[in-house]
């Protein structure tokens, strides 16, 4: 392949056709694709029209709970630099949360499935269809049609159901069916295929919301703009705190519609490291992981192309993570886009580390992280510091990990 | 160009009858059934043959076609066995049509130049991709097309007069209509409405228009034969054999006679329709 070209900005992708690059596009079966047209036309329409926007504005304030704290994690950081200093370094970063674990619903998820709601609104459907892996975009997605009177089916791996019991319960509360997917792996990227294949059967009545930055165009920009209001938010407030741009962006990635969400108002400004976290599992050497960029190769998968992990036929293997948030083969294409051309930098974080950092952050600052953004925690800790005191870092705490009590507790031994 | 895929429609043509088009999923459930089960198709009546290639993802197919393509990937198949199937069923049938359908990314991994020069050797005739739609023709179909492979593009009831002719610029061999929406092997399509859409895409083309999903016996056949150009059965032929597998899900004796007795009756469909037109 050739070598990317640094662009003039990071921001303008994607193209008309929908790719970043040579990622993305739109690999759908013909039924879908008058559907796919459709949505790109009335998702352009709502992003030009100002009622939109305002109505997006009204409920991300009043039922969100928007804009989230940008939090200085004091301890956090003063954990870190007595760390620093037993090894002999004079660093230590100071280290913000981005507190989208304090949204309605508890995870940075409700912001794309409140505009994907909106924007179904005004096509006139009246059914959605969503896919979830750790069950916060199930949730959220409960959340808003039973807010706006819609049905609401989820597709859920079968594995997922057993390991996210408690968000299970949330959406049927919510009056959402939440359906079991016995096909292939039992988790997030069946309970996707499950999800198309519901959308190819019921095209003319359903909205299909998917929950990260992943499928054909127009999703992944679509999602991307949706989310983008954490970095937006972010920047102003950093500015704010500090009087200037932060120096680092951490993140953790499944699909990465969180992280994203966090860099993508960041990426034309130069001096702003970025670092997107993927989910090692039990190493990426192990096999065993669900690190799509550090151990996949670019393939076609759920309508877009990007980093897959697959074997040499192009049979799609299973991820793993400790985190179902996480545990899916790909990766968003613009993520692959961003890893290509170095703009951003993709590491990754093994369960235990990740299990790690959830128990820190809890004892040390009285926030009990997701499993997903513990990932990004683990490393965060690692970089900071390498970093000066005055190099201020953001880490994206993009949902709460009262979900992953159960999973923590089992690996902890004992169990609840 | 496609001279087996035109032969064959103009054979079907001159028998004054549709053509019937069978699909089965290469390597189900082991390399030797599959092809037994291949050369079996057109002594049983079937005109033209499609072959599934297994994929891990196969997200516009139903449960019967997703379970065959698992069970094939477990008996170890993959896109170099599939070929090497076609190299051997053309050894014995140099007439049929074969055509592979699958999904883009095996062909891909596989290498795209690679795979039309080795499927074109093998006697492949023609390919359906069903998640290459027009928009990424310059993926896969262009250079298919120039290798003088057919590249059979699905229309769908969703696929509107506005769009058909952007399906059908680069469409060669046949066109395939799926008389659902849905995925494969789901609901009996509503045969009045079939003929009425085959009517419709044939406005726009000149090529044959067969007719697929939910067609299940020879009396569907039928139905579906007296308004369309061919009758193109997969899940039910799936089904058939799957019935026939032992508790391990390997062939018994039983497997190659159940899928020659659908077949048959699916012929005698095709046959029924062109007696009562005539």
């Amino acid at each position: 392949m050739n070598a990317p070209q640094t662009p003039n900005s990071f921001r303008n992708g994607p193209d008309e056709t929908g790719h970043f690059g040579r990622f993305g596009g739109r690999f759908v079966a013909e039924t879908l694709m008058p559907n796919i047209l459709e949505l790109q036309e009335a998702y352009e329409a709502a992003k030009v029209d100002p009622a939109f926007a305002q109505e997006m504005e009204s409920y991300l304030k009043h039922y969100v709970g928007r804009p989230s704290p940008l939090y200085y994690a004091e301890r956090f950081t003063e954990h870190l630099r007595e760390k620093a200093k037993a090894a002999g370094k004079s660093g230590g970063a100071k280290v913000y949360l981005k507190r989208d674990e304090l949204n309605h619903t508890g995870a940075h998820k409700v912001n794309n499935v409140l505009g994907q709601i909106l924007l179904a609104r005004r096509m006139g459907k009246k059914r959605i269809i969503a896919e979830t892996g750790a069950g916060q975009h199930g949730v959220a997605t409960a959340t808003l049609c039973a807010r706006f009177g819609l049905d609401c089916v989820v597709y859920m791996g079968a594995v997922d159901v057993e390991r996210q019991r408690p968000n299970v319960f949330r959406m049927n509360m919510l009056g959402a069916e939440v359906i079991p997917v016995q096909s292939g792996s039992k988790t997030l990227k069946d309970a996707m295929n499950e999800a198309l294949r519901d959308w190819v059967t019921n095209v003319d009545t359903t909205f299909y919301c998917i929950g990260t930055v992943a499928g054909p165009h127009p999703y992944p920009a679509m999602v991307r703009d949706f989310q983008a209001v954490i970095g937006t938010e972010a920047k102003a407030q950093m500015l704010e705190a500090e009087g200037r741009l932060p120096d680092s962006l951490i993140a953790a990635i499944g699909g990465g519609s969180n992280a994203i969400g966090l860099f993508h108002p960041f990426l034309d400004d130069a001096s702003v490291e970025i670092y997107g976290v993927e989910a090692a599992g039990h190493g990426v050497d192990s096999g065993e992981h669900a690190a799509s960029l550090s151990g996949g190769k670019p393939g076609v998968l759920h309508g877009n192309r990007t980093y897959l992990l697959m074997n040499g036929d192009g049979q799609i293997t299973d991820a793993h993570s400790i985190s179902a948030g996480l545990d899916y083969p790909g990766i968003g294409p613009e993520h692959a886009w961003l890893h290509e051309s170095g703009r951003v930098k993709y590491i990754h974080a093994t369960d235990k580390e990740a299990l790690d950092a959830f128990q820190l952050m809890s004892k040390l600052e009285g926030i009990i992280p997701a499993l997903e953004p513990s990932h990004a925690i683990a490393k965060a800790g690692e970089i900071a510091m390498d970093k000066p005191q005055d190099h201020l870092m953001i880490i994206n705490l993009c949902g709460r990990g009262d979900k992953d009590i159960f999973t923590v507790a089992e690996h902890l031994g004992g169990g609840l | 160009m496609n001279s087996r895929i035109e032969n064959r429609f103009a054979q079907c043509r001159a028998e004054g009858r549709a053509a019937l088009v069978t699909y089965v999923m290469a390597g189900d459930p082991d390399p030797e059934t599959s092809l037994a089960v291949m050369r079996a198709l057109p002594k049983a009546g079937a005109d033209i043959v499609e072959f599934g290639m297994p994929f891990t993802d196969p997200m516009a197919d139903g449960p019967a076609i997703q379970a065959a393509g698992l069970r094939a990937l477990r008996a170890g198949q993959d896109t170099v066995k599939t070929l090497e199937l076609v190299r051997r069923f053309r050894e014995e049938d140099a007439e049929t049509p074969v055509i592979l359908m699958g999904y883009f990314n095996p062909v891909e991994q596989y290498g795209v130049t690679r795979f039309i020069h080795d499927a074109k050797t093998a006697g492949v005739d023609g390919l359906i991709i069903v998640d290459l739609p027009p928009e990424e023709d310059d993926q896969l179909c262009i250079p298919a097309l120039e290798a003088g492979l057919a590249f059979i593009r699905l229309a769908t009831p969703t696929t509107d007069d506005k769009r058909l002719p952007a399906v059908l610029k680069h469409t060669g061999g046949f066109v395939y209509y799926v008389s659902i929406t849905g995925i494969t092997g789901a609901a009996t399509p509503d045969f009045d409405k079939v003929s009425g859409a085959v009517g419709r895409i044939k406005r726009h083309t000149d090529l044959p228009v067969v007719v697929g999903f939910g067609v299940k016996n020879g009396e569907h056949a039928e139905a579906i034969a007296r308004g369309a150009d061919g009758v193109v059965v997969g899940s039910a032929l799936i089904a058939a054999l799957e019935a026939t597998y032992d508790d391990q899900g390997q062939a018994t004796a039983q497997s190659i006679p159940a899928v020659e007795a659908l077949v048959r009756d699916l012929a005698a469909g095709v046959r029924r329709a062109a007696k009562a037109d005539a």
